[in-house]
């Protein structure tokens, strides 16, 4: 009964929010300056719970986001403004085609550990920018344009719903609970019995394929793309959100990503700086709470529970899972 | 004891690390509810010994079967699935999650939930412990119970054959002896264990037979009353 009340309660603040915000941009509460940054936060979320899901919570150190990002992006870009094709398929085909050279660049690579992974997907991650300038029918290096306009707030608001679920859902799982395990110890997995190169690879497949579902939408909000968009700073703004989430935290990642968007919008005006106060977010964040703001934890309405029961001078049915 | 049929079988075992030659040929029989010790100084080969036949570690050549299967190049994965258990070296534990899911980590390979739900309960009652910490961070656990929580965990994927890898390491005298109690009561409920240690006399008292292993040879084998008898083991593990 609790657990479908809760899910109740969460679907409808969802709704709310859904509409409200819908209601802001039709009667132009929330302007155009906003409304971007109100879809930049949602590309940024999937991308930083995506990320998430491979470093956190699996435990492996990748830097490739911005090349699955890229991959994504054109791939869904030639599907629509190259091809006429509809922007559902773009989506499919975005999120494969990232898969997809997950699985490519996840085999070979996923046998290294920490900073070999790490150098290893920051190389795909440039090999990809590059590849992609030199190609003439994505437009090389002046890029892909003409890529129709098809994002607005319903789309954006369903993406990362459905993101949100899925990575949840899948930590949930015995899947995710396996891919944790890698990441305590991966010895100690192999001898319970899970295969931790199939799981090291599936949970970057899946966030890979996020990360292309990011670069659909990222393409048919801007309607241009250029290679440079996917550099290594891209994808180091997505592991500023992690980090300061908390690696291991999906409600970290949320918090972080509309922390760090927000921030960079009002930075926006001293771009000279904005990496220098990124830089010092990263410190501080080092310094003082090392495990991110939420740490493994995540906000769920056991708070409100918890609250609930102080309000109510009872104690609360003690969950011991 | 009789004859035992043999439910694990090592033909002839080589490992070689990079250039290191580090099993050099092992025989070994482990019989259906056997306790069987391998003992041996550091760097004998015990270890290795256990992570070939859980699959941990490619063989270079021989021959490893289990009830009568070639398990050889089985992956470690799948060896576990077919009721082969480590309890590895250092325990490893899966220190950032709670003794229940560690637990519950351990029956991964299950889909039975009511037999794991009966096994759950099953550790409870043996090591009562690990009841009152169930939900505590297993990192947090002392020496002891880490232990108990790794052979705990192990349990819970209702292994026919237990594979423990120096149980007694880092451990007070006394848990020492609660920790080994605890390998003979599972014995008696009809698991089959291997065992490696250091702590030959400990071994030694449990095991039904043991295997002294040195630099990668088996150099003596027999009923564990005899060989704790044995001059040269006397001399060089008993410290007598």
């Amino acid at each position: 009964m609790k657990k479908y009340l809760s899910t109740l309660i969460i679907c409808l603040v969802l709704a709310v929010f859904f509409v409200v915000v819908q209601l802001g941009i039709n009667n132009g509460f929330i302007t155009g300056y906003w409304v971007t940054n109100l879809y930049l936060v949602g590309i940024n979320v999937i991308l930083a719970s995506s990320l998430n899901l491979i470093n956190g919570f699996t435990g492996e150190f990748s830097l490739g986001h911005a090349g699955f990002m890229a991959v994504g992006a054109y791939s869904g870009a030639i599907i629509t403004a190259n091809l006429g094709l509809p922007f559902p398929l773009a989506v499919i085909v975005g999120m494969l085609a990232a898969g997809l050279t997950g699985v490519l660049v996840g085999l070979p690579t996923l046998r290294l550990r920490g900073d070999y992974l790490a150098i290893a997907t920051l190389g795909f991650g440039e090999i990809v920018r590059v590849v992609l300038m030199n190609i003439d029918y994505v437009g090389g290096a002046s890029g892909l344009r003409d890529i129709p306009f098809v994002v607005n707030w319903p789309i954006i608001f369903f993406s990362v719903v459905l993101s949100l679920l899925l990575i949840r859902n899948f930590i949930c799982s015995s899947h995710g609970r396996a891919c944790l395990s890698v990441r305590e110890n991966d010895l100690a997995a192999e001898m319970m019995g899970i295969n931790i190169t199939y799981y090291k690879v599936l949970a970057f497949v899946i966030g890979a394929a996020l990360a292309g579902l990011a670069g659909v939408l990222y393409a048919h909000y801007y309607t241009v793309l250029q290679p440079r968009d996917f550099s290594f700073m891209l994808t180091f703004d997505v592991l500023v959100m992690v980090m300061v989430g908390g690696l291991g935290s999906l409600t970290g990642s949320v918090v972080g990503a509309v922390l760090i968007t927000v921030a960079s919008a009002f930075l926006q005006s001293i771009p000279e700086l904005r990496m220098v106060i990124y830089a010092l977010l990263l410190i501080i964040s080092a310094v003082f709470r090392p495990q991110g703001l939420l740490g493994e934890k995540e906000v769920s309405l056991k708070i409100l529970q918890k609250l609930g029961g102080v309000f109510n001078g009872a104690v609360g049915s003690k969950q011991t899972h | 004891m009789g004859r035992v049929e043999a439910l694990l079988n090592l033909e002839d075992v080589n490992v070689h690390y990079g250039a290191i030659w580090a099993l050099k040929g092992i025989n070994l029989t482990v019989g259906e509810g056997e306790i069987v010790s391998l003992i041996g100084a550091n760097g004998a080969g015990k270890s290795t010994t256990l992570r070939a036949i859980s699959g941990v570690i490619k063989t270079s050549s021989g021959r490893i079967s289990y009830q009568g299967e070639d398990i050889t190049k089985t992956p470690a994965h799948d060896i576990v699935k077919k009721g082969i258990a480590q309890v590895p070296e250092g325990r490893r534990i899966f220190a950032n999650l709670t003794v229940m899911e560690n637990l519950e980590l351990g029956a991964y390979i299950r889909r039975d939930a009511k037999g794991i739900k009966q096994d759950m309960e099953m550790v409870l009652d043996r090591f009562p412990r690990l009841r009152e910490r169930i939900s505590q961070i297993a990192g947090t656990l002392s020496g002891g119970e880490q232990q108990m929580l790794a052979i705990g965990r192990a349990l819970m994927t209702r292994p026919k054959l237990m594979l423990l890898d120096e149980p007694s390491m880092g451990l007070a005298p006394l848990l020492v002896k609660e920790i080994f109690s605890i390998i003979q009561e599972i014995n008696q409920d009809g698991t089959t264990i291997l065992l490696v240690e250091q702590n030959a006399r400990m071994a030694l008292q449990i095991a039904h037979r043991a295997y002294v292993l040195e630099t990668g040879r088996i150099v003596l084998e027999g009923s564990a009353q005899k060989l704790a008898s044995h001059e040269d083991v006397k001399k060089a593990y008993l410290g007598g």
